[in-house]
């Protein structure tokens, strides 16, 4: 048999039944399509939460309040519960360890008045040290500087989501002024979007001086975590170690397991959050593979009706010399081309899904050739198996009892 | 070309035991116009699936072609199928939503002929069984039983056979359809020396033949020269 007749007779037989050809393709597009869109959809959250991590800066560790996970328990109590961090041990960690830079903050949520509009946002007492730790730009006007510390200056640095909401969009508020806490602060500088989205909006913060933070706002010395900047990735983890051995003589502690304080490292981070979404993507996958199954289901059912109704023609066929061979891999191309063309449209489909859901759901997706190339094994692999079946069961059939079928 | 020893053929469903050929013998020559007669329910299909290698004896030999049939795998049996022999179907069996070349070219798929000899020879052999050129491309549902038949006989013809099995080929045809095609068998077998066995249950179909084997109960009960034979003129 003939590759070229093979393919006309696929081509004849499915077009004989365009409706059911049809249906059957449809099952195999919704579930490769819902396969590559609801991958498309863990790898984009999975993508954006990364890149938000990396964007809180480089060769970051981050020292907080609070007691840190020992061995065995797994109780940690609440950070900034705990206020065991001051200025001091931000200081000794810059002057005593290896560390590139240090930047503490104080940090609370406070109500914020403008003229006539206000919001609710989180406010961070930081000093002049950060922007270079966080990765923070401006926009325009200036950042927090030493002076502002020392004289406990009432000036504030607008993210831009706060500004957008104060002050309207493209509006620049240098030298205006707002109150937090019903105090007033001068607003000296706008820092540049660093583009965070959902849950973890980076750019919805107002800076102000670490020490008017304290003074004005918290009313205590204490800090509610401290930017570490090590001087490379390798350096880091020695880095990790020279802080938690300096705090703990700090403060009179023996066991490491009732620190009252916890470091966390940008991988740890990266890694809790990839843990998070790669099972958040399983998930997905896994309710799209079972719309796959069925729509292999569908093609195993409709290949075997279509067996049945064509037991005649099998039985003449065989009469007129076919091989079982023949037969079954005839049945076996019809079930592949429906697979085929319904793995090619369930691609485009979950693409365009995707696409969709990015621009009108604001939903991050990425699109992989990885899992375009899994869609399009998968849909091959369901034609196989399931027209596997039924190509054997005509290619066996009896040519007599086939012919006398009625 | 054809030589039959003692062919049984027993079909066992459960407990039933049915003996449907109880021992033939009989030979046919290359060229012969034979016909086979009996009864309904007197094995006529179940012999000429065996002569036609779909099915193989329960015991006795089987000879086509000095080739004993029983000793052929399914491969092998197909491939004498395809290269030697001509089945028309009493019910015709054509594919009822193709069209009537479609029909008559589907044995090509198996047999491999090249694709721009194929058309051609359908022609001819359309044009043998005298079917009009204008339904060449008509869906084959919509002819009717005598030109379903003579697709049919195209059909069985393209791939030049030796043997052409017809099992009650008029079976569904009026008196007068039937006629022109047992006259297309007789112009095929004196023209073209294609050896045909007819089927049938009816004396005046098998009286179109040159010899004439008439079975009752699985057994031969005569095997003559037909000395009356009806030649029908085209
Ligand atoms: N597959 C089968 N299983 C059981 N009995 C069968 C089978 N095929 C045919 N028969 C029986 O064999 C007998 C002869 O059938 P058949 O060869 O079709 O006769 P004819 O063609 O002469 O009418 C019938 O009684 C029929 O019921
Ligand atoms: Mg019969």
């Amino acid at each position: 048999m003939k590759t070229s007749d093979l393919i006309s007779e696929t081509y004849s037989a499915l077009i004989t039944n365009k409706a059911r050809s049809g249906l059957t393709i449809l099952g195999i597009v919704i579930g490769i399509g819902s396969v590559i869109a609801m991958i498309a959809i863990g790898q984009g959250s999975q993508q954006s939460i990364q890149s938000n991590i990396q964007n809180l800066g480089s060769n970051l560790i981050m020292v907080q309040p609070g007691f840190q996970r020992g061995a065995g328990t797994q109780v940690s109590q609440g950070r900034g519960s705990a206020q065991t961090l001051t200025l001091e041990d931000a200081d000794a960690i810059g002057t005593e360890t290896t560390a590139q830079a240090v930047a503490p903050v104080v940090s609370g949520r406070y109500q914020v008045t403008a003229k006539g509009t206000n919001t609710n946002t989180s406010v961070s007492g930081v000093t002049a040290d950060y922007p270079a730790v966080r990765n923070i730009e401006i926009e325009s006007g200036v950042f927090i500087t030493a002076q502002n510390l020392t004289s406990m200056a009432r000036v504030a640095v607008l993210g831009p989501s706060v500004r957008d909401d104060l002050f309207g969009e493209d509006a620049d508020p240098v030298g205006q002024t707002i109150r937090i806490n019903k105090i007033e602060f001068k607003i000296v500088g706008v820092t540049v979007s660093k583009g965070g989205t959902g849950f973890s909006n980076q750019d919805d913060i107002i800076f102000v001086p670490m020490t008017t933070a304290q003074q004005f706002l918290a009313g205590n010395q204490r800090v509610n975590s401290i930017n570490v900047q090590a001087y490379d990735e390798k350096s880091m983890s020695n880095l990790e170690q020279e802080i938690t051995d300096l705090l703990m003589s700090r403060h009179n502690i023996t066991d490491s397991d009732s620190a009252d304080f916890s470091i966390m490292n940008q991988s740890d981070i990266v890694e809790t959050a990839s843990s998070v979404t790669n099972t958040f993507t399983m998930l997905l996958a896994s309710v799209a593979a079972i719309s796959l199954v069925v729509g292999g289901i569908g093609i195993m059912n409709m290949m075997l009706t279509n067996v049945t109704e064509r037991t005649r023609e099998i039985g003449l066929r065989k009469a007129i010399g076919a091989k079982k061979i023949e037969i079954s891999r005839q049945f076996l191309a019809e079930a592949i081309t429906l697979t085929f063309f319904g793995g090619i449209i369930g691609i485009i489909v979950g693409w365009l899904i995707s696409i969709g859901m990015r621009i009108f759901g604001g939903i991050a997706t990425s699109i992989s050739l990885s899992s375009i190339l899994l869609a399009f094994g998968v849909s091959a692999a369901i034609g196989i198996i399931f027209g596997y079946y039924p190509a054997r069961r005509a290619a066996n059939l009896n040519p007599i009892e086939a012919l006398r079928y009625e | 070309m054809i030589e039959c020893r003692n062919i049984t053929k027993k079909y066992i469903n459960g407990d039933n035991e049915t003996v449907v050929l109880n021992g033939l013998s009989f030979t046919i020559k290359d060229g012969e116009f034979v016909a086979i007669i009996g009864p309904s329910g007197s094995g006529k299909s179940t012999l000429m699936h065996i002569l036609g290698a779909l099915d193989t004896p329960t015991t006795g030999q089987y000879f086509f072609d000095g080739q004993d049939v029983a000793k052929l795998s399914d491969d092998e049996l197909a491939d004498i199928r395809k290269n030697k022999i001509g089945f028309v179907f009493q019910s015709f069996n054509l594919l009822r939503r193709a069209t009537v070349m479609r029909n008559v070219l589907l044995p090509f798929i198996y047999s491999g002929v090249k694709r721009e000899d194929r058309e051609k020879i359908a022609r001819q052999a359309l044009k043998n069984v005298g079917l009009d050129e204008s339904h060449y491309y008509h869906l084959s549902n919509q002819l009717s039983g005598g030109q379903m038949q003579r697709v049919a006989i195209a059909r069985a013809l393209v791939n030049n056979p030796k043997l052409i099995l017809a099992d009650e080929p008029t079976g569904n045809l009026d008196t007068k359809t039937g006629e022109i095609v047992l006259g297309t068998f007789q112009e095929l077998n004196e023209k073209q020396n294609h050896t045909i066995i007819l089927i049938t249950h009816e004396h005046d179909v098998a009286e179109h033949a040159d010899r004439i084997i008439q079975i009752r109960d699985g057994l031969i009960v005569q095997d003559n020269k037909n000395g009356k034979k009806k030649i029908i003129k085209q």
